[in-house]
């Protein structure tokens, strides 16, 4: 550990997301938490009807998903032709473009970059890719200080904390720890909060602004994600609220930007579609407050030097499995987590990912493997109710890619031996393989009705599996008679 | 004439309810007949297969696509009181058949799902009634599960079908579409958020003063009823075909 040597930026929680623990527990230890139970079932509701205000008034919304879908799928049939082509028309508007295969290369070009600028810090806009790759701390290995500024990103990292939701980052704190935090940690890394700071929001945005403000005029460097990429004319498109993206943007001589390959639309023309569908899915907005669209250099306005990395980093991996290669349409509104009853209840940080909700549990595993233990529980994290699927604005069949990735959990836990659950689930397979197999465990059933006659139901059962169900909700008593023998009984008397 | 007359239907108990919960396939017996269709039971049937297609056994989950494509290619109407089985099997055989590469028994799946309908579907659309001639006069709340408006997509047809019941004081449950938590064997692997989601839906349900909760999932009510009854709720979990099988001569205890 490098405790010894000071740090730039506030330090990150330790550990690591892969050695997280699964799923049922990280979840277990999540329900536990009042605070955030209580935030994340007031935000999610609150945005959930929103959205679907925002949806239902467009008259043709099924016909804008199904656009956002197919064009997504386009991109993705022809990705190889179009990240040429989106290549060739941003180094011909002057934007100097990087590959990167996987997070080391991607973080190894920024500080790259950056160390030729002779800077030792950048400003950052809110992206989830540059998490994705943990480009903070490779910054921070490099000497270079990474500043968020969006005012949520500001909160978790000021917080020593992790982002829990894709859009509200800090959805897990209140007003009064936000307070705490300011006070506590601004003036250790830049201009301190106000001495007298309130818990009221608009005195902690203007503390944030203040904050801020220093690190904006001073930058020379800023990191950028990206929403979209056009491949016809090379645009970079960025959807923010805060403005603090636009100020990112505009004011550092240079800007590097970080994007998934799969972010591409073809034309400009197809923008349409997404600028439509992600405010009203994301923030249930008919319009997001900025929208910056930049194709290349322009001589005396705004950064000089422009660079775009195109990440891999496990895309082509899910690209090449026809099931889960849906996926890779997302475009990171949250809905699909805003609607999600499970997420409602354990937020982001069980998913251990900066994927959560059930985009997290299908994009984290596939673009990671199955190898962890973390990796292998995401996709039974899930009830497969189905909400996600119907609110997803490029139509991803979330809950089928849950059960593809569920059955490749399985093939690989049993590759080599059985397990106590694949013997099990042998066992079940047999029962319903045949009519005949299934009337002869009923009558085991029947037994066990008829011994215990007395009783409609039974509470807690000390044994694995049985005590899952039975800790908290009591199971009905089996009949003595299943449906099947009284329909032979009836067939008999009738004759 | 009933609009039953001459329809021959195969029953889909589901092994659920043919294990579990064989009051719920009598009723659809007893509904369906009271309508003037004859029924069957085809008695090779078992299993949708979605208990081990949802937890990732495709492979064991084969046989019952086989075994229901077998038991039930004869007839034209197959009808099962679950949404979620249903959805299964239309949603998911052809998929499991093609997984295995078996595109014979994938083509043999799609024709024999077409011809697969939720009890509620069959009532409403196919025999085009809603007052089926029941009588429940008690207060009932109505849980649509997920599977049956997501995967079958059975609309508001329960809905209907409820309406018209004699003597039913039906009661509005607040957040209806909220997932009940069950997922079938999320159940068992996470049963800590599944408890905490089925707490809710429990409290949902007793804010509505109903002494009935009612679904067309008994697996579904399996996970609401078990944990309202460990609360005392008084409240107690029927079929919605148990509630359309009462007619005035035999009003439940
Ligand atoms: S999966 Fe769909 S709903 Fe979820 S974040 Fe991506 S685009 Fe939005």
């Amino acid at each position: 550990m490098t405790a010894t040597i000071p740090r730039l930026t506030p330090a990150p929680p330790p550990g690591t997301f892969l050695g997280m623990p699964a799923f049922p527990r990280a979840a277990k230890e999540a329900l536990e938490n009042q605070q955030l139970r209580k935030n994340l079932r007031h935000v999610t509701q609150t945005i959930r009807a929103k959205r679907s205000t925002r949806a239902e008034e467009v008259e043709n919304w099924e016909d804008l998903r199904t656009a956002g879908e197919q064009i997504k799928n386009r991109v993705g049939r022809h990705l190889d032709q179009y990240l040429l082509q989106a290549e060739k028309a941003m180094t011909e508007a002057g934007i100097t473009v990087h590959w990167a295969r996987d997070a080391d290369e991607a973080n190894r070009i920024i500080v790259e970059i950056a160390r030729a600028k002779d800077t030792r810090e950048i400003v950052k806009i809110k992206s989830m890719v540059t998490q994705e790759i943990d480009l903070n701390e490779a910054l921070e290995e490099a000497g270079i200080a990474a500043w968020e500024t969006d005012l949520a990103e500001l909160i978790v990292q000021l917080g020593h904390d992790r982002p829990s939701h894709i859009l509200v980052p800090a959805i897990h704190r209140n007003r009064s720890e936000v307070r705490e935090i300011f006070r506590e940690e601004m003036g250790l890394w830049g201009v301190p909060a106000p001495e007298d700071l309130s818990d009221d929001p608009p005195d902690l945005a203007g503390a944030a602004r203040a904050h801020l403000r220093e690190k904006f005029l001073r930058a020379k460097v800023a990191v950028s994600g990206g929403n979209f990429i056009v491949a016809e004319t090379g645009s970079l498109v960025i959807v923010e609220s805060e403005g603090n993206g636009r100020m990112c943007l505009t004011l550092p001589q240079t800007l590097i930007s970080v994007v998934g390959i799969e972010k591409l639309v073809p034309t400009f023309e197809d923008l349409e579609v997404f600028l439509r569908l992600l405010p009203r899915s994301s923030t249930a907005e008919r319009m997001n407050p900025y929208t910056s669209i930049w194709t290349g250099v322009t001589p005396g306005d705004g950064p000089q030097d422009l660079h775009v990395v195109l990440l891999d980093n496990g895309r082509t991996k899910v690209l090449a499995d026809p099931v889960g290669r849906e996926a890779l349409r997302c475009i990171r509104c949250s809905a699909c987590m805003n609607v999600c009853p499970v997420y409602e209840r354990v937020g982001g940080h069980a998913y251990g990912s900066v994927y959560p909700g059930p985009i997290g549990a299908i994009l984290t595993p596939m673009l990671r493997g199955l190898d962890s233990d973390v990796d292998k529980s995401l996709p039974f994290a899930s009830t497969l109710c189905g909400a996600c699927n119907d609110v997803c604005p490029v139509k991803i069949p979330i809950s089928d890619i849950l059960v593809h990735l569920r059955n490749k959990v399985v093939e690989k836990k049993t590759a080599k031996h059985p397990t106590v659950e694949s013997t099990i689930f042998g066992g079940v397979g047999w029962v319903m393989a045949k009519g005949w197999h299934l009337a002869l465990v009923e009558q085991f059933a029947g037994l066990a009705g008829k011994a215990m006659k007395k009783q409609s139901y039974i509470g807690p059962i000390p044994l694995p599996v049985a005590i899952a169900w039975t800790r908290s909700r009591d199971i009905p008593v089996p009949p003595e008679q299943s449906f099947r023998k009284w329909w032979a009984a009836r067939e008999e008397e009738g004759k | 004439m009933a609009p039953g007359t001459g329809k021959r239907v195969a029953l889909f108990a589901t092994c659920i309810n043919d294990t579990m919960f064989p009051s719920t396939p009598k009723a659809v017996v007893a509904v369906l007949e009271r309508l003037g269709c004859s029924v069957e039971f085809p008695t090779d049937q078992t299993c949708c297969g979605q208990m081990l297609t949802n937890t990732g056994y495709f492979k064991q989950a084969l046989p019952t696509v086989k075994t229901y494509v077998k038991a039930f290619e004869q007839y034209d109407y197959i009808v099962g009181p679950s949404g979620s089985c249903v959805g299964a099997v239309r949603h998911q055989h052809p998929m499991l058949a093609r997984h295995a590469g078996d595109e014979g028994l994938a083509k043999a799946s799609e024709d024999v799902i077409t011809r697969t309908y939720d009890f509620t579907e069959f009532l409403v659309d196919v025999l085009g009634v809603t007052d089926v001639g029941a009588y429940f006069p008690h207060r009932v709340t109505y849980h649509p599960t997920c599977h049956s408006v997501r995967v079958a997509k059975v609309g508001d047809r329960p809905m209907r079908l409820l309406e018209a019941v004699r003597g039913i004081d039906l009661r509005p449950l607040p957040y209806s579409d909220q997932c009940c938590g069950f997922g079938g064997t999320f159940s068992v692997k996470n049963p800590d958020v599944s408890v905490a989601m089925g707490a809710d839906k429990a409290h949902h349900v007793m804010e509505t003063g109903a002494e009935y909760l009612v679904t067309g999932d008994n697996a579904c009510l399996m996970h609401i009823g078990g944990l309202l009854h460990r609360m005392n709720a008084g409240i107690r979990t029927i079929h919605l075909a148990e509630i359309l099988a009462h007619t005035d001569a035999e009003v439940p205890a």
